[in-house]
């Protein structure tokens, strides 16, 4: 290896230990910035909290009331609605990309749904599916289902129309199509919805807990803001940032490891 | 000569909301075994409906397309090289035998053969990001002649290209096609490209595209592309095509 080429990989190396370095630098001066300002009453501690009283307070949680099992809860709901989320993201944008008549039927009633606040629903969802673990996975479902049928469903349709052709000039069937080029072609799309759907199913899964629940970290939250412990609050959110990124990290992990297969 | 293919008082006519669009008007053409046959006209005549007609990719309005057999297998090479990044080189080539079902011991090593002719083994296990431009192009070529087809389209197979790649890639493509003996009906932009490939080059009008003329094209000593533009003639073809495009820029 030149002395060059030597020189450039570790520039590289050197890059990327600068950037991991900054960001736990930002993070250690935040918390630690954090912890001034509560300790010399510049912010308000009952308010705001401090990174210490949370700790405190994860470990109180974790004693005396199983933080576990409401950590567990919440995971529970969100691989649940991830899992039914893409099965049926995945069936419909199938169907829609088939048969497009069907989609610029749907179109416009996907569009309303997409964009409309999905918690106004929640009432209507509890009376429905009960109050329950139920309607926190309807809940969730109904945030991620949507955007992973768009998602999915615009990838198929940006296939390379050339590779189409081609299968077309070999006969190839609707469904040789549909498995040898369009689900392939998007298989980068497909891992992208699975990011965004992770993310969402969180999202949704805690919308639920807040408005029905008696374990999960979004009812540990509600518990915390009806009887004014902050710090409880701030935990629950603590945990649930650890949790969102732990799940990104394993699809991120996961689609790395697929790409590299295939 | 064995007539292969002929188109007879061909048509196509386009629905659209704002009337009918006539795109194809009697185009009358003879292609013959071993044929190289050039289609030249201006952008949006109609050169590539026509290769789609002829592939069965889309419907002739009017007319008819009589093969010279029962069963006629058609090879399309399009712009791209239309290689898939997830298969392999091997996977790439042996595609359309599998979708067509032909995907027999015989068909596999026919494809092995013609990887190993044209220098291209040694990758049939890489995938097709390991590859320059011009092997992607002689490979989808292989991918085309692995279904031997009696009539071998291209879609203006070099225009993804740049000026150098496209000389060296259609000397390639050429050679290819005259080794394997195949009957080749090309689209193109580029006259001397047509001149210095094709034995034929059919002229056709502005839309509604009609055949405004046939041309023989007779070089003094054709050997291949690149050496066929040094011919004496090849100026007096390119000059003629020229002026009967009617290029206004």
């Amino acid at each position: 290896m030149s002395k060059e080429q030597s020189f450039y990989l570790k520039k590289i190396k050197r890059n990327k230990i600068n950037i991991i370095f900054a960001q736990i630098l930002i993070t250690i001066i935040f918390f630690l910035l954090w912890q001034i300002l509560a300790d010399k009453k510049i912010i308000n501690p009952f308010i705001f909290s401090s990174p210490k009283k949370i700790m405190e307070t994860i470990f109180s949680l974790y004693q005396n009331y199983n933080l576990f099992s409401h950590i567990w809860t919440t995971l529970y709901e969100t691989i649940i609605a991830f899992g039914l989320g893409i099965t049926l993201g995945f069936t419909i944008a199938i169907i829609l990309y088939e048969c497009k008549t069907i989609a610029k039927i749907i179109d416009p009633f996907l569009t309303m749904l997409n964009s409309l606040p999905k918690v106004a629903l929640g009432p209507i969802i509890i009376i429905w599916a009960g109050a329950n673990m139920k309607s926190i996975i309807v809940m969730a479902l109904l945030i991620n289902l949507i955007l992973s049928i768009i998602t999915i469903y615009n990838g198929f349709l940006n296939t390379d129309a050339y590779k189409i052709k081609l299968l077309k000039s070999f006969g190839a069937s609707k469904l040789q199509i549909l498995t040898k080029v369009v689900i392939p072609a998007s298989y980068s799309t497909i891992i992208s919805s699975l990011k965004i759907n992770i993310s969402m199913s969180l999202i949704g899964v805690i919308m639920g807990e807040f408005l029905v629940s008696k374990k999960g970290i979004g009812y540990l939250i509600i518990y915390g803001t009806q009887v004014f412990n902050l710090h409880i609050v701030m935990s629950g959110i603590i945990i649930l940032i650890l949790i969102s990124f732990l799940l990104y990290e394993l699809i991120d992990k996961l689609e790395k490891k697929l790409l590299k297969e295939k | 000569m064995t007539k292969i293919l002929e188109i007879k008082n061909l048509s196509k006519k386009y629905h659209a909301q704002e009337g009918e669009i006539l795109a194809i008007e009697n185009i009358n053409m003879e292609i013959n075994k071993g044929d190289f046959v050039a289609l030249v006209g201006s952008s949006g005549c109609g050169k590539s409906t026509l290769l789609n007609i002829i592939a069965g990719l889309d419907n002739k309005s009017a007319g008819n397309i009589l093969f010279g057999n029962e069963n006629p297998k058609i090879g399309y090479m399009f712009q791209s090289d239309c290689l898939f990044p997830w298969l392999t080189i091997y996977e790439n080539c042996i595609l359309g035998l599998k979708i067509s079902k032909k995907n027999t011991k015989e068909n596999q090593e026919y494809v092995l053969s013609l990887l190993k002719k044209y220098n291209l083994d040694e990758f049939k296990d890489k995938y097709p990001t390991c590859l320059s431009g011009g092997m992607k192009q002689r490979i989808a070529l292989i991918r085309t002649l692995a279904l031997k087809p009696d009539i071998l389209l291209l879609d203006e197979p070099f225009n993804a290209l740049d000026y150098q790649s496209r000389l060296a890639i259609s000397n390639d493509v050429y050679e290819i096609i005259k080794k394997e003996e195949q009957t080749a009906i090309m689209v193109t932009h580029d006259i001397s490209e047509a001149v210095a490939m094709a034995n034929k080059v059919y002229v056709l009008s502005k839309r509604p595209s009609t055949v405004k003329k046939v041309y023989k094209i007779e070089l003094e000593n054709s050997t291949n592309p690149i050496n066929n533009r040094k011919d004496k003639k090849f100026m007096e073809y390119y000059d003629v095509l020229w002026k009967e495009l009617d290029v206004n820029v």
